[in-house]
């Protein structure tokens, strides 16, 4: 029996598996895709949220800033890319103007730190290419940018550091309450722990009602983005977010910390049932496009190199739904917009509602929060580069020319826990296939690696799981089998 | 101090080096970043390739042999599995390669010769979701022809350049079924032969002034959502049509890959992508030639070694210190004529120039203008802009010119 089972691998289960792997419990952590990160956690604005945002009092407020503040330390242990780059909320008129001084007030009591309300002329000399028509901001400097994904990763591959264990492709069926804890089961597979942690994003209203709580429900939010390649993406330094409004928050305009520019998301609320639908549309383009371009000028949109949907799983209730409707059982639901930021804060959180249930917490001595960063050949000096080529000459090949990811970086990621079994996990890991030609030149090569490296036929691998193969047979085998 | 570095082995480069090695230099270095020289060609086995320049039909492989032999019987240095990280604009290389990790070159004269990619879907903006089985036409081309696996069973194609055009017929060839090959223009971009030997001889129908609205399907492709487009280029909702499908191909366009030359600081013409040049083929950096996919995109190989070898001889010249007469003229073009290489003449000497039109033209004359007067002018039933036309302007045409005007008459 494990002592907690956490459903859902996104970034709030992450880092809440590692926040757990600080004691000395036998966790696992499951998850119904083929790789971690899946979710909202896969496509959102990548934002660490200063924190004005929320209602005061809120428990996303609370943990909003509190998350934001622990978030430059996890990344740092986790070797994961963050910057503080800071954001802005542009005003076109008056009633932006009032809005902005709500904001100013409504971080102040949430305790954001040195926000700022700054007038045009500062406005356009901290950022030139603001849109002209822009009249004021508030100015959050603790905004700051991170990779979900990678942070996901890396928080699920330090958690399994510590001892953790991972079961992906495991769609949470039933939970069954046995002597002393719960019996997860998928198919013919089954979990037990004395601790649950629902952290099932979309699906978590579903997996509470498994063991009788229907106190919410949870519904997809689409949000769209258009992702621009690197050369368009020192356009602006900061996140630029317009003032929201009774139409919503508006499309924002934010580099990566990869360097590219991003802009989005369109918001559109879907019925509960419709938790599958990730297309992008038509109309979403013309949205993003047409805002982006009002807030900020320049933005090159030809220089396009993907677009994708995410969705965001919004809770019945306005706030994060953090409750324990069963001892030893907590649900972390509806956590939309500030999750990522709040997220290490929620993993604190849920420790301390177990805690105080009356579970033993004893401090994992051996718990050690570093994760070698997996850029860290991307970044090295020459000097660094050629000493690790010298000791592995795989480093030495170039696999992706546009990110200019080597052969050794890949086999690395397929080396890693938790390891990619995919092309896009692959890509996730490595950046290999996400630049401007989108692997046009070297996914070929990286479906022979993994193939090779799983010990499998080249037509067994996929792009992301399933029935998603990229090859269906050898030449000259076609229509032989059908 | 290298004399001469050539980045990219296929057919411009090659055909580079064996022509400054043909002018006399000796020190050359070729910088490969696959594990063999050939470049594209290795994985285009259909034929048609060096009709002009050998008189004779061969495949790619066959072509890229003939320059490549003579790489090694002229003992002309290469590196294999090479990439070059960047150049400098003083001359300076970076590569790295798995014997000599990260290394640098200084050269006397560099040759860019990097080739193109495709554009990929993610530059579309395609409404739908991302499954597995939609490629860029190269990369389905690749996986067949060079790894021995099938990408696709049922097929469509998006855009009807030539290599969508030949992997229609290959696809085929292999027992694919291709069901319709969606171009949103009203003409094709690719060479009449090969829509009469890719298309009509299987019976593959070419659907003009359609495109692909919407992609179906969660883990591999099940289908897409095809539209006729109006003369906006906008779809017309009514005629939104599905067709079932496990793979979509695209050949949408070909980027010359000049992140390179932006890092040295080469100037870029915004209708080519590809390096401003002289008819030397020298970008504004001295000492630094382009040629090839990388300068523009051409339609057929032969005009690639050809203008490889104006660039080899070029640089062999600059190399041993020599130069012609000087003289400064800028070429322009009208708008039905897109761009011409070269865009600038620095020497007097006679100058092919290579041009692309911006639509399909019957019954034109091709006028060169200096001054408001024709000083050349040549007739052509039919132009298209899939097809290169060329210019030959004499020594004795370039004298007291400083502005030559490249405009079609339509008749």
């Amino acid at each position: 029996m494990y002592d907690c089972v956490v459903i859902g691998a996104g970034v709030v289960g992450a880092m809440t598996a590692r926040e757990l792997s600080k004691y000395n419990l036998k966790i696992c952590i499951v998850d119904k895709e083929n790789d971690v990160a899946m979710g909202a956690t896969k496509a959102n604005s990548a934002i660490v949220h200063a924190g004005f945002d929320a209602k005061e009092g809120s428990l996303k407020a609370r943990l909003n800033v509190q998350g934001s503040k622990m978030m430059e330390q996890v990344a740092a242990d986790l070797g994961v890319k963050y910057i503080n780059n800071g954001s802005l909320v542009i005003g076109f008129n008056d009633e932006d103007k009032k809005t902005i001084a709500e904001l100013y007030e409504r971080g102040k009591n949430n305790g954001v730190e040195n926000l700022e309300i700054v007038d045009k002329k500062r406005l356009h000399e901290i950022e030139p290419n603001v849109s002209g028509n822009a009249v004021c901001a508030l100015y959050a400097p603790t905004g700051s940018i991170i990779c979900p994904y990678e942070l996901t990763i890396a928080a699920v591959g330090n958690a399994m550091d510590n001892g953790a264990e991972l079961k992906l492709n495991f769609p949470v069926e039933k939970i069954d309450v046995i002597d002393g804890g719960y019996e997860v089961v998928s198919g013919r597979e089954k979990v037990e722990a004395r601790m649950v942690i629902n952290a099932a994003g979309l699906y978590s209203d579903k997996i509470a009602a498994m063991v009788g709580d229907e106190s919410f429900t949870v519904h997809p939010r689409r949000g769209e983005y258009i992702l621009l390649d690197k050369d368009a993406g020192t356009l602006v330094n900061r996140t630029i977010f317009r003032t929201p409004s009774k139409m919503g928050k508006g499309i924002l305009v934010s580099p990566t910390v990869d360097g590219n520019l991003l802009t989005g998301p369109t918001s559109e609320d879907m019925d509960c049932y419709e938790k599958g639908n990730k297309d992008t549309t038509a109309g979403g383009f013309g949205k993003i496009i047409k805002e982006a371009m009002e807030n900020v000028d320049g933005v090159q949109f030809r220089k396009t190199i993907t677009s994708f949907c995410g969705l965001r799983a919004v809770g019945s209730t306005g706030d994060f739904i953090i409750t324990s409707p069963k001892q030893g059982f907590v649900n972390a639901a509806g956590i939309e917009s500030p999750g990522l930021s709040a997220s290490p804060a929620i993993a604190q959180y849920i420790a301390e509602m177990l805690k105080e249930q009356g579970y033993e917490f004893e401090e994992n001595k051996d718990f050690n929060p570093k994760r070698a960063p997996m850029h860290h050949f991307r970044e090295a000096s020459i000097e660094e580069k050629n000493e690790i080529i010298k000791k592995d000459k795989s480093f030495g090949r170039i696999i992706c020319r546009c990110e200019t990811v080597t052969e050794g970086e890949i086999l690395q990621a397929i080396r890693t826990n938790p390891k990619p079994t995919d092309l896009d996990g692959v890509k996730r890991r490595t950046r290999a296939q996400m630049g401007r030609c989108q692997g046009g030149f070297c996914m070929p090569y990286i479906v022979n690696l993994l193939a090779k490296e799983m010990n499998v036929p080249v037509e067994a691998v996929t792009k992301c799981g399933g029935k998603s193969v990229v090859n269906f047979s050898k030449t000259k085998e076609v229509g032989a089998n059908d | 101090m290298t004399d001469l570095v050539i980045i990219g082995g296929g057919p411009a480069g090659m055909s580079a080096a064996v022509a400054a090695y043909e002018s006399g230099i000796r020190d050359i270095l070729i910088l490969e970043r696959d594990d063999s020289l050939g470049g594209i060609l290795k994985q285009c086995i259909h034929n048609g390739f060096g009709l002009h320049k050998f008189g004779e039909e061969l495949t790619g492989p066959e072509y890229a042999w003939k320059y490549e032999q003579r790489v090694h019987e002229l003992g002309i240095e290469y590196k294999l599995n090479t990439m070059v990280l960047s150049v400098s604009p003083d001359k300076v290389i970076t590569a790295t390669n798995t014997e000599d990790g990260i290394f640098t070159v200084e050269a006397k004269a560099i040759i860019l010769a990097m080739g193109c990619r495709e554009r990929s879907k993610g530059a579309l903006n395609i409404a739908g979701s991302r499954p597995a089985g939609i490629f860029s036409a190269g990369t389905a081309q690749k996986f067949v022809n060079m790894e021995g696996y099938m990408p696709g069973k049922e097929v469509v194609i998006l855009g009807s350049g030539d290599i969508g055009l030949i992997m229609a017929r290959r696809m085929t060839l292999e027992g694919a079924k291709v069901k319709a090959v969606c171009e949103l223009m009203p003409y094709s971009g690719g060479l009449a032969r090969n829509i009469e030997q890719c298309l009509n001889d299987f019976d593959i129908p070419l659907r003009l002034s359609h495109t692909v609205v919407q992609i179906h399907g969660k883990e591999r492709l099940e289908g897409v959502t095809i539209a006729k487009v109006d003369e906006r280029r906008q779809p017309i909702a009514e005629t939104r049509e599905f067709i079932p499908c496990d793979t979509l191909l695209l050949s949408v366009g070909l980027i010359p890959e000049n992140e390179l030359s932006l890092g040295a600081g080469i100037d870029l013409d915004p209708v080519t992508n590809g390096p401003v040049v002289d008819q030397d083929r020298q970008t504004c950096i001295e000492g630094i030639y382009s040629c090839g996919n990388v300068l523009h995109v051409h339609d057929l190989v032969d005009y690639v070694s050809e203008e490889a070898e104006i660039a080899g001889k070029s640089a062999a010249e600059y190399i041993s210190g020599m130069s012609g007469e000087k003289t400064n003229i800028t070429l322009k073009t009208d708008g039905k004529i897109r761009y011409t290489v070269p865009s600038k003449i620095t020497s007097k000497k006679d100058v092919k120039v290579y041009f692309r039109v911006a639509d399909v033209y019957r019954n034109v004359k091709i006028n060169v203008l200096s001054g408001g007067e024709v000083i050349f002018s040549k007739k052509k039933p039919k132009v298209a802009p899939g097809e290169m036309e060329t210019v030959m302007l004499k020594k004795d045409m370039l004298e007291n010119v400083s502005e030559l005007s490249f405009e079609l008459e339509v008749m």
